[in-house]
């Protein structure tokens, strides 16, 4: 068994940059690198994407970014861990698998992880009894079972073990945990029992401070002058002992920092209750980890206490949730915020004239520029804004009626006040909004399924 | 007693957490965090945030990080991508927090330390 084991977080979310994967690659020794792709939102928008074609349906940045690492990844070893499998993972093996081919790799192994998905499956679960409640409303499903169009499961980090004790060196799942990225390596490192909850929490704190790539490293800190070489930033390492102690580091020379402050910025992220942050493979209690700095960029974390896991899964559905259409135009001084006033007042009063009302909570108007993101709270020598940025949007179930608001902005340039511009995009159109419906169901009633493939 | 604002005894991070976010405040001394836990209530937090939040606020404390948790109820416009708002995350929430005036006792503030140098890690800590 190895002393520790460097696992490396190089992406935080759909989006991320790509440097952040090739840097960890290139600039020091890593043993696994995890890769983030999904949020809600991504579920939803890639089912859309396999229903119009059955080959579709994953995160096809992690293929381009595979195409791009592939020799790294042959030269040093790394294995790689990402849920860039969406609602097809098999799709995404697929398409990994032909990168390989390309590049003349043979005897890559690549596994996929399946189960999370249940969208085809909702009825019968429905019908044996699971409820899927809402967990924050307390609403029934049924309120929106027609209009459901992605249901997966949050699973854990075995299934990820047992894919990398079968010799994968690339493990694609569909939705997991976030933690459950990094957990994995540890399992199969250093053979943990689901029974081992003080480890399994030790690596849940670890994969919550990785999770979101630079954000631990002085990413989206406070005192952000203090933080040196932020273009250069280094993303985030583990170093996990088979005990449950680790260190959470970065290459040598990279950007950023790693200390107490940057690092509890983190574990304050997205936090509920920090004695009982729930994961299907163990309850963690962050407030029992022990924080000590350990050299320069080195943080040593130990102590970290669980309990044992609950009987249910987390379930993450969306659902299609009505239109929305958001559009902005720039206002010049002088009297820009009172133009911007008297422009927001124009638009609603001209779709009021062609018969299109909007509630209140169905529509928005910011003035940017003038403490829109801290409304409420008076800002120290706020002159008066030179310029504006008017933001206005709505929201409603009838799409042509969020249609037609948006041809009410961009006309403002020749028919309101002077110094209207900035209408670059042209007429805002009309979005699905996708709605996030949490809930619970039995673990007895989820299975998961391994396979490995070889290029 | 002198009026600082928050930002001058602790730092902060917010994000989403369903149609609400939340916002960790990380106290940058012992002494702050002690005088934070007393003072900086939800009912605090409620009044000061009431232009951006409509719901309610809860607080948790984990005492080993000096952090007080706090969830933001309703603060986003709605949930998943239903918001209009420009910061539908919350991203913002923890800045929005850090403007907050607080009349903090001179012996706190003499024992907590701004980290605005490079260099100046740990020294909030206070031993």
């Amino acid at each position: 068994m190895k002393d520790t084991v460097r696992i490396a977080n190089g992406q935080g979310f759909w989006g991320d940059s790509i440097l952040g994967p090739i840097r960890l690659l290139r600039e020091g020794p890593i043993d696994y690198l995890t890769l983030d792709y999904l949020a809600e939102v991504t579920m939803s928008i890639m089912q859309k994407q396999k229903s119009r074609d059955p080959s579709k349906g994953y995160a096809t940045d992690f293929v381009r970014l595979i195409d791009r690492i592939l020799p790294d990844l042959q030269r040093t070893g790394t294995r790689v861990v990402a849920n860039a499998g969406g609602v097809n993972p098999k799709a995404c093996m697929q398409a990994v698998l032909e990168v390989c081919r390309r590049h003349g790799a043979s005897g890559v192994q690549v596994a996929i992880v399946e189960g999370d998905d249940i969208l085809e499956k909702l009825d019968d679960l429905l019908a044996a009894g699971e409820t899927f409640t809402n967990m924050d409303t307390g609403e029934p499903l049924s309120s929106v079972r027609d209009r459901v169009t992605s249901a997966n499961v949050y699973l854990g980090a075995f299934p990820i073990a047992e894919a990398l004790d079968r010799g994968a060196q690339i493990v694609i799942t569909g939705r997991g945990t976030d933690p459950g990225l990094v957990i994995g390596p540890m399992i199969h490192e250093f053979g943990w029992k689901a029974d081992d909850h003080d480890l399994l929490a030790a690596g849940t704190v670890a994969g919550h401070i990785v999770e979101c790539g630079a954000q631990c490293t002085g990413g989206n800190y406070t005192d952000w002058r203090t933080i040196p070489d932020l273009a250069m930033i280094g993303y985030p390492i583990i170093e996990m002992a088979p005990e449950g102690t680790f260190v959470i580091t970065k290459h040598p020379g990279t950007g950023g920092r790693v200390d107490q402050r940057t690092v509890t910025h983190q574990l304050a992220y997205e936090m509920g209750d920090p004695a009982a942050y729930i994961t299907p493979d163990v309850v963690a209690d962050f407030t029992s980890a022990r924080l000590e700095e350990n050299g320069r960029d080195r943080l040593r974390i130990h102590g970290v206490r669980g309990l044992p896991p609950t009987p249910t899964y987390k379930v993450s559905m969306s659902y299609s949730d009505g239109w929305k259409a958001v559009g902005q135009l720039t206002i010049s001084g002088p009297d820009a915020l009172e133009k911007a006033r008297l422009c927001s007042e124009i638009v609603w009063q001209r779709l009021a004239y062609d018969g299109f009302e909007y509630a209140p909570e169905e529509r928005l108007v910011e003035f940017l520029g003038a403490n829109v993101c801290h409304a409420g709270i008076e800002i120290p020598g706020m002159g008066t804004p030179s310029e504006i940025v008017l933001r206005m949007g709505v929201r409603g179930p009838d799409r042509a009626a969020v249609d037609r608001f948006g041809s009410e902005l961009v006309p403002l340039v020749t028919s309101g006040p002077p110094g209207v511009t900035g209408f670059a995009g042209g007429r805002p159109k009309a979005t699905e909004i996708i709605g996030y419906w949490p809930a619970l169901m039995s673990k007895e009633r989820v299975s998961t399924r391994v396979t490995v493939t070889e290029s | 007693m002198p009026q600082v604002l928050l930002s001058r005894i602790a730092m902060a991070r917010s994000g989403d957490k369903g149609e609400g976010s939340n916002v960790g405040v990380i106290a940058r001394s012992d002494a702050a965090y002690r005088f934070l836990r007393d003072h900086l209530t939800a009912e605090v937090v409620q009044r000061h945030m009431a232009g951006i939040n409509r719901g309610g606020v809860v607080r948790y404390e984990a005492d080993n990080l000096r952090v007080l948790n706090f969830l933001l109820e309703d603060s986003l416009g709605g949930g998943g991508s239903a918001s209009l708002k420009t910061d539908a995350q919350g991203k913002t929430h923890g800045l929005a927090l850090l403007r907050l005036k607080l009349d903090v006792p001179e012996d706190v503030l003499e024992s907590t330390v701004e980290g605005t140098v490079e260099g100046a890690v740990g020294e909030g800590a206070e031993a």
